[in-house]
């Protein structure tokens, strides 16, 4: 028997190639709205789906690597993730919520309450997508640091301006689970005889010491009901899939095809390895993908979307066009190669996420290779992820 | 023909981390689950109140050293709670607190730009100035803000999130299919702002937002709080609840507004205010003693004395007399992460005073404390309590009340269910939402405007 797979979708503006926002099925003016971000993640609840990711950065959407590309045919403009995750929370009841936050220019303490409210929320269906903002861009929006180059240029200055960013990701991925862990979860006693509302023996400085900053801790927000949240990163390139295999509960990879996917698979789980870490983890391939009825519709689509571009659509990802069947068998022979699940990155939205739900998912179900129901629990629950045990906890406290 | 009267505001606080909250009342809920926030807010949207509000602290407060453990300790992420609130209310507005120390301007500018446009208008933000060491440990910038800098960073932060929020005029996604034009513009967002605290430059990626900014709330009292309050706040948020204080304190920030080119009915003026309600008068006073008694216990009558004597006092019976010694001075304060560490302006005299009192009324150390720390604004029936909130009102002690339940999240129920209907049979409450935005229920015109530097100002001069 097929092993079920785990679904996520990336939701990202009008879908994932740019000239999406001017297909008739696209809602291009209500961005912005709360109601556009609702929408999509009740049908992805629909789809029975894993987790729906939001994308965020903080600078202006922009082509060049450098700046904001001044363009006026594409998509610009954006909400902050975190909170369009929190809007969507309590209009949803069962999928994963993870939005994207950056951490080169966040504070840790401030990313930590925030995912773990998020937890509470939605009860028990946060995570977090850690980034670095590699843009130089990004950095004149702070005015804290030097402003570098093109993060895109390879050169040693550049490359070690990228392992810097990637560890300091990691710093801050790590302060982030020390403050999610940082009270107990038996922490809140409400001893009316002794007065006290906390057990302060079970609230714990965390006090970081890194190369790129330090934070004392407790957090302010008690532990989220997940222990954890879900630790979702992309890994798209080497340094950012060492950091990903060290620091993500979710690692997403972009192969090309089966061969890179188990050598990517094998390389993560060795990551792993030497970091000591144990335990169900998961990998997940990523597709930006344009869905039709039959393959002519999705190819015409398809062709209209370049043309109205102007210029070949080009990602870090694999792109599949075709119908829900081929998707289906091309995700399952993927999964040979170890991949416990996919993030799709719908081309246009919502049609390409309505195709997911009511195509490419029956497909799945079919085959025995999805879910029918969703089971109670949290996001943790429904990815397998056992509630981590807080590293703080002595074990027989009061 | 009478005159028009003065209009209540009401907002709602949901209850911090002080010894206002009464955690032991078996009536008492959680402080941090969704369902807590959703009860106390749909209960303020009910009865038609202006906001939702929300205070924050980054460090759990200490003292002697030690994480203060018998008030409520914990609470969620302002933002995020906010954004959720959004999704389960219509009109409240949701105003948050959220320093300009901890923070970089445009990150917060950002997010509140998000909130204001997730919940289609009804953002706050409640800008504090929180400065101390103690808290910049959390954050990676370390450290903290020189005490006298931080309403000029406060200043320079708003001047730059201004300036973003305004970077969108409002109008400039157009989404035009068949021309393949989303935008009308090309240089949307584009902002450059310099100064001493900030220098930033990009290209802001958030729209313009249905209320332009935020509203914008001031809590502080020094004397550069308040001018901070009159040359750019909306509304105030004051601990000078009662009748003369709260005369002075209005008197004093609405009289600051001239000078910065700015009307009275631009700040609006809202205390926090407990209250506690009863069938009869007697039984509200009875009850109100009670609810002291629950928020000051013997252990937290020594912590509160040893917030003004600074010093360890935890030797003291809390039933026995105050202590015969005066206050440590000094600059180390015992208690770290308080809003209140620098409430006692002369911590001998008031020591003194204090003793005095203690001697001349029979006061153990436990009742001392509940005297003189008592926070009940309003006691009695509905009826007493609604007629007191309006001749407060009418008499310019304020504009309004920011309400603090001492029960979580059931503890404005009863308020809304009595007192709000007689305010409005008295003529000084809305029967219904008559704005959309936060800043229609305040009163507010229209948000004012940065001028893009370019933009021809010109022809509007
Ligand atoms: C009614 C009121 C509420 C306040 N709430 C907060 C708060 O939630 N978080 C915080 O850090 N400071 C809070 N403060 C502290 C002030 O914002 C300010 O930082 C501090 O009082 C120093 O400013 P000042 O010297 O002008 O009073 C509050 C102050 C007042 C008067």
């Amino acid at each position: 028997m097929t092993r079920p797979l785990h679904l996520a979708v990336a939701l990202d503006g009008a879908g994932w190639h740019p000239s999406a926002w001017r297909l008739p099925t696209a809602r291009p003016t209500e961005l912005l709205t709360a109601g556009y971000w609702v929408d999509l993640a009740r049908r992805a609840e629909e789809g029975l789906l894993d987790l729906v990711t939001f994308e965020d950065a903080f600078a202006l959407q922009s082509t060049s690597t450098t700046g904001p590309d001044h363009r006026t045919d594409r998509v610009r403009g954006r909400l902050d993730a975190v909170l369009v995750a929190a809007r969507v929370a309590p209009l949803t009841q069962h999928v994963g919520l993870v939005p994207t936050a950056t951490v080169t220019h966040t504070e840790p303490f401030h990313v930590s309450k925030a995912i773990a409210t998020l937890d509470y929320v939605s009860e028990g269906r946060g995570g977090w997508r850690p980034q670095v903002s590699a843009r130089p861009e990004e950095v004149a929006l702070f005015g804290r640091r030097e402003v570098w180059g093109d993060p895109f240029v390879d050169d040693e200055a550049t490359r070690a301006l990228v392992r810097d960013l990637f560890e300091e990701a990691g710093d801050a991925v790590e302060v982030v689970r020390r403050l999610w862990d940082s009270w107990e979860d038996g922490a809140e006693i409400r001893d009316v005889a002794s007065g006290r509302f906390v057990d302060r023996d079970q609230l714990h400085y965390v006090d970081f010491e890194g190369r790129f900053f330090s934070v004392r801790g407790p957090s302010i927000t008690p532990r989220p009901p997940q222990g954890q949240p879900v630790v979702v990163a992309l890994a798209h390139a080497e340094v950012p899939r060492a950091f990903a295999a060290r620091s993500a509960d979710v690692v997403l990879i972009t192969p090309a095809d089966n061969a890179s996917a188990t050598a990517q698979v094998a390389e993560i789980v060795a990551v792993r390895r030497d970091a000591g870490r144990t335990g169900v983890d998961h990998v997940f391939g990523e597709l930006v993908v344009l869905l039709d009825d039959d393959q002519a519709r999705a190819d015409e689509r398809w062709a209209q979307l370049e043309a109205w571009s102007g210029e070949p659509f080009t990602s870090d990802a694999e792109v599949f066009v075709g119908t829900p069947q081929g998707l289906a068998d091309l995700l399952l022979a993927r999964a040979e190669a170890g991949l416990t699940g996919f993030r799709l990155r719908p081309a246009a939205l919502p049609q390409d996420l309505d195709a997911i739900v009511d195509g490419l998912v029956p497909e799945l179900q079919r085959r025995g290779a999805f879910r029918t129901a969703y089971e109670a629990g949290t996001l943790r629950d429904r990815l397998g992820l056992e509630r981590p045990a807080n590293r703080y906890a002595t074990g027989g406290t009061r | 023909m009478s005159t028009p009267r003065k209009q209540v505001h009401l907002a709602a606080h949901f209850p911090g981390v002080n010894n206002t909250t009464v955690w032991s009342d078996p009536q008492a809920g959680s402080h941090i689950e969704f369902s807590s926030f959703r009860h106390l807010a749909q209960t303020a949207e009910r009865g038609l109140f202006d906001f939702f509000f929300l205070a924050e602290g980054l460090r759990l407060r200490e003292q002697n050293g030690e994480i203060y453990d018998l008030d409520v300790v914990g609470r969620p992420d302002t933002f995020t709670v906010l954004s959720a609130l959004a999704a389960i209310t219509d009109r409240l507005g949701l105003a948050g607190t959220v320093s300009s120390t901890f923070n970089e301007p445009y990150e917060v500018a950002r997010q509140f730009a998000t909130l204001d446009h997730l919940s289609a208008g009804r953002a706050a933000w409640n800008v504090v100035t929180s400065w101390d060491a103690f808290t910049g440990e959390n954050f990676r910038r370390g450290g903290y803000l020189p005490q006298e800098e931080r309403y000029s960073r406060a200043q320079h932060f708003l001047d730059a999130a201004f300036a973003l929020f305004d970077t969108w005029d409002g109008d400039e996604v157009l989404a035009d299919r068949a021309g393949g034009e989303f935008l009308s513009r090309p240089d949307v967002g584009t902002f450059s702002h310099h100064d001493q605290h900030f220098a930033i430059d990009g290209a802001f990626s958030t729209p313009r937002s249905p209320q332009g900014r935020p509203v914008i709330f001031q809590a502080g009292d020094s004397d550069e709080g308040r001018e901070f309050a009159a040359a750019t706040a909306d509304a105030i948020f004051t601990r000078h609840a009662t009748y003369d204080a709260g005369r002075a304190f209005y008197a004093d920030v609405k009289g600051r507004l001239a000078a910065h080119g700015r009307r009275p009915e631009q700040l609006v003026v809202l205390p926090a205010a407990t209250f506690v309600l009863g069938d009869t008068d007697a039984e509200a006073e009875e009850i109100a003693q009670q609810v002291r008694l629950q928020q000051v216990s013997g252990a937290t009558a020594i912590k509160l004395a040893e917030q003004l004597w600074n010093t360890d006092l935890s030797d003291l019976d809390p039933d026995g007399p105050p202590p015969s010694f005066d206050p440590v001075v000094g600059e180390n304060t015992i208690a770290k992460g308080r809003a209140s560490v620098r409430m006692h302006k002369d911590p001998v005299a008031t020591a003194r005073e204090w003793r005095a009192k203690a001697e001349a009324e029979h006061l153990s150390l436990r009742e001392l404390i509940v005297e003189t720390t008592n926070r009940q604004t309003f006691v009695g029936t509905a009826s007493t309590v609604a007629q007191a909130i309006d001749d407060h009102v009418q008499a310019d002690v304020c504009d309004g009340y920011i309400l603090v339940p001492h029960i979580t999240p059931g503890g404005l129920d009863r308020f809304v269910d009595e007192v709000v209907p007689l305010l409005q049979e008295r003529g000084v409450f809305r029967t219904a939402y008559e704005g959309a935005t936060l800043r229609e229920h305040l009163g507010l015109g229209a948000a004012p405007r940065v001028m893009r530097s370019d933009v021809s100002t010109g022809a509007l001069s």
